[in-house]
């Protein structure tokens, strides 16, 4: 195996990769996709990539460009040294210097977190891979450089611009799922720091992939989506959706728009209406069922839930997140309900609370509870026999370990799906595995990004999925739902199953909670899931 | 030499009081952070048993919070006690960590022990004369032997499980130096136990005077004496250095938990958070990006309403 022999690698070797992840270093997987010379390879990463761009294993995510003259390496560290002591200044960093501190301070190096990180274990154990390798080498390089402290007390790490850009790098092999951060004994979070060096690339350097950023956070906020929808285009989407699931559940819908007054505003990520145009489909028939009210908005950025910024920007994400409120705000609505998207819900139900003051703080809800109160109350009869295949229940990271959100989607899943025929996932719930799209690798795709993400960092997910149906036929001809109520999840879900071609193999097909509660309505023509690969 | 180890003694009480005030200061005094709690949160009551929280009820900000202290100390106490998170997660380091941490309450509590000892015989001597000065007179030996064993083996474990990798990659000589700083007090310690001190009797004359500030030199002389005193001198520094250092996790944990993985108390509208959320939306940003372009002036309400035009 090609792993580092040392922290100290980190700096060494200059342009070449310090790890590679090969198909005989990992644990195979379970029938009937165990045959490891079967596994799809990684492809290359090409000669033009690994000589313009900063490379730290067979993949690059971040395009980090190699400088040219000593002057612009020096450049590079300098401003890495500046982010890194303004993250320790109570003005610039107030958002997380607390848990920050208790991550620098504390860590006691037992590497118990190591066994909890799926792309860790995944990897076959690759050093660079652990997440202590980022965390500690972020430690040496601030108490060293910054704080000027003795490296016999904090250790020993060279910095030049490889080190630095090798690990902006790898702070994006890191999902954020922060499940290294539950089995701390002490309460360390490598997840946090992940994050708070990728924070220190985009608030100070301008460095951050451009699928978060240009074409994320500031793509949504100047034009109202980061999928680069006008509120015009997704007006005319959504109708065409409108149309097209009335047609398909034989019940009229309406979605309504910018009513002032309304009860709920209902915000979906963009992407379902892009991509999965049945989710939001299947919500409009429930919620037009169920006779609540609520509205969507055409506002630009309130139409889109997505808020990029919680994976690598504080001040993104606070835009963004005032955006939603004021768009809330001005339509006079009693509460935000966020459709099925993970990171949306963290974004603005949690992280956001402490941003939200004054008329901005309009309270938050997940649209699971709304499902959840709405299964419940009995306004709408189901018939749990057409939901009758094997489902499982992805639980998404943001949603469940960061939120507590564990038991709605259960209870909807008990009231639409026969009892026999849910199988829960081992762990699941707040002890999940995270979908491996985590933190925006879901729609990063770069060079070979998406080879390294199926076959490292969904790996676990994709394994546990197949453990969950071992007792079912792997046949195409007896399906088996995999339901993930995230779009971020639902895209990476959707993107493992295509790599190993799943669907054509095994007949496991994927999609959203809401279009399992839809599929069983009485009053809903049969068939709403119509197990057609999209 | 008996006054030399007073003044040490003191000292270091000193310098560990004054240590962990600072550090619980310091943590006190952070500012506000964003939500970054981690689930399950032992408060949530019978919720906690799967990792819910009040998020899963209907329109949540209409119910009255219930924040379940037992659940707290129930989930606190065996973490403190027996390092459960470390039992389930890492069962190898375990086996050294908890004996390690055990035998430190053993000790600290073997302290006390002596100390209230010395109290009690200064002021209430026909109390100490009684059934209880002889229990607790029976419990400092068996807590004194019991934690010094422990801690000794534990840090023993330790070091050796530190040499080992990967343990030893991410490791800097302090962190050798720690643990060997433990060995070698506790080891001087157990030493002077049972070689001369078997009772802990001159050791508990030794503390009872500390705690009374009855400055005579000790009963005994020649060795009976001066081991317990190097003794009491080596744990007494070591007890000062700890709080100095990334040890001082024994503070840091309860912010972990309390401020950070159980952090959840909402913001609503028109409560107590609004007037600290809006105090550190006036803060300057210098964060230095293009699109964000913090000249130092402009404070975090600004930059995060302005339409970013980069």
């Amino acid at each position: 195996m090609k792993q580092p022999d040392g922290l100290k690698d980190i700096a060494r070797r200059p342009g070449q990769p310090l790890a590679l992840v090969a198909p005989n270093d990992q644990t195979p997987l379970p029938p009937p996709f165990d045959r490891v010379d079967e596994d799809p390879p990684i492809r290359p990463l090409s000669d033009t990539a690994r000589s313009a761009y900063a490379v730290l294993d067979d993949t690059i995510a971040v395009n980090i460009e190699r400088p040219t003259t000593e002057d612009a390496e020096r450049e590079l560290v300098e401003a890495f040294l500046s982010g890194l002591a303004k993250l320790f200044s109570v003005p610039d960093n107030w958002t997380f210097l607390q848990p920050l501190e208790m991550s620098m301070e504390h860590c006691a190096r037992c590497q118990t977190c190591s066994e909890a990180c799926h792309i860790f274990e995944e990897s076959g154990g690759n050093e660079l891979y652990r997440p202590t390798f980022r965390s500690e080498i972020l430690r040496r390089i601030y108490f060293k450089y910054v704080k000027k402290a003795s490296p016999l007390v904090h250790g020993d790490i060279d910095l030049n611009w490889e080190t630095v850009a090798r690990l902006i790098e790898l702070a994006y092999r890191c999902n954020l799922c922060r499940r290294c951060a539950q089995t701390c004994p002490i309460g360390v979070d490598n997840a946090l720091l992940s994050r708070e060096i990728r924070k220190i690339a985009s608030q100070e350097m301008g460095i951050a992939p451009r699928e978060l950023h240009r074409d994320g956070s500031v793509l949504q906020l100047a034009a109202g989506s980061s999928t680069g929808m006008t509120p015009l285009v997704v007006k005319d989407n959504i109708e065409f959706i409108d149309e097209d699931t009335a047609e398909r559940t034989g019940i009229s819908i309406k979605t309504p728009w910018d009513v002032v007054g309304a009860d709920i505003l209902l915000i979906h990520n963009a992407g379902e209406i892009m991509s999965w145009p049945e989710n939001p489909g299947a919500y409009a028939t429930v919620f037009t069922t169920a006779g609540l009210s609520w509205t969507m908005s055409s506002e630009i950025t309130a139409y889109d839930a997505i808020n990029y910024g919680v994976w690598y920007d504080d001040i993104q994400f606070a835009r963004v997140a005032v955006h939603h409120a004021a768009a809330a705000r001005r339509l006079g609505v009693r509460k935000i309900v966020l459709g099925e998207c993970g990171h949306a819900h963290k974004a603005l139900t949690v992280i956001a609370d402490k941003v939200l003051t004054g008329d901005l703080n309009i309270p938050r809800e997940s649209g699971l509870v709304v499902l959840r109160d709405i299964v419940r109350s009995g306004k709408i009869a189901f018939d749990t026999s057409r939901n009758d295949f094997p489902v499982t229940l992805h639980d998404p990271c943001n949603m469940v370990r960061l939120m507590g959100l564990v038991s709605p989607q259960r209870e909807i899943i008990d009231a639409v799906v026969p009892e026999a025929r849910f199988r829960e996932m081992a762990p699941h719930g707040v002890e999940n595995y995270c979908c491996g799209g985590g933190s925006g690798f879901a729609i990063m795709s770069g060079h070979n990004f998406a080879d390294w993400r199926h076959h490292v960092s969904g790996r676990r997910k994709f394994r546990q999925i197949l453990e969950a149906f071992a007792e079912e036929p792997m046949t195409q001809d007896h399906p088996k739902y995999v339901c993930a109520p995230c779009s971020n999840c639902k895209g990476q879900i959707r993107d493992i199953i295509t790599y190993y071609d799943a669907w054509e193999k095994a007949g496991i097909y994927y999609g959203g909670l809401v279009e399992l509660v839809v599929n069983a309505m009485v009053d809903a023509k049969p068939g709403f899931i119509d197990w057609e690969w999209h | 030499m008996t006054i030399l180890t007073y003044l040490i003694a003191y000292s270091a009480t000193a310098v560990f009081l004054v240590a962990v005030a600072i550090r619980i200061h310091w943590w006190v005094r952070m500012p506000m952070h964003l939500r970054w709690e981690l689930y399950p949160v032992a408060h949530e009551g019978a919720r906690a048993s799967y990792g819910g929280s009040y998020l899963e009820d209907s329109e949540w900000w209409t119910r009255p919070r219930r924040a379940s202290r037992w659940g707290e100390l129930r989930a606190m106490v065996p973490e403190i006690l027996f390092l459960v998170a470390l039992r389930e997660h890492n069962r190898q380091l375990w086996t050294r960590s908890f004996p390690f941490h055990f035998g430190l309450y053993l000790v600290a509590g073997c302290t006390v022990l002596m100390a209230a000892a010395g109290l009690l015989g200064a002021c209430l001597p026909g109390l100490m004369a009684g059934p209880l000065g002889g229990v607790m007179r029976g419990l400092i030996p068996l807590m004194g032997h019991a934690g010094l064993v422990l801690g000794l083996a534990g840090a023993i474990g330790l070091l050796q499980r530190r040499r080992q990798h990967p343990l030893r990659d991410y490791s800097a000589p302090m962190d050798f130096a720690n643990l060997a700083f433990f060995v070698i007090a506790f080891s001087f310690a157990l030493l002077t136990a049972w070689t001369v001190d078997r009772s802990f009797a001159t050791v508990s004359e030794l503390v009872g005077n500390l705690a009374t500030f009855n400055i005579v030199p000790l009963r005994g002389s020649g060795m009976g004496a001066m081991l317990p005193c190097v003794a009491a001198i080596l744990l007494a520094v070591l007890a000062a250095y700890i709080p100095l250092t990334h040890m001082s996790h024994f503070i840091g944990k309860y912010f972990a938990y309390h401020a950070i993985r159980w952090a959840d108390e909402p913001n609503l509208p028109g409560g107590a958070q609004e007037q600290s959320i809006n105090d550190l939306l006036s803060l300057p940003v210098s964060w230095s990006a293009p699109h964000i372009g913090g000249d130092g002036t402009k404070s975090w309400r600004e930059v995060a309403t302005e339409d970013p035009d980069r």
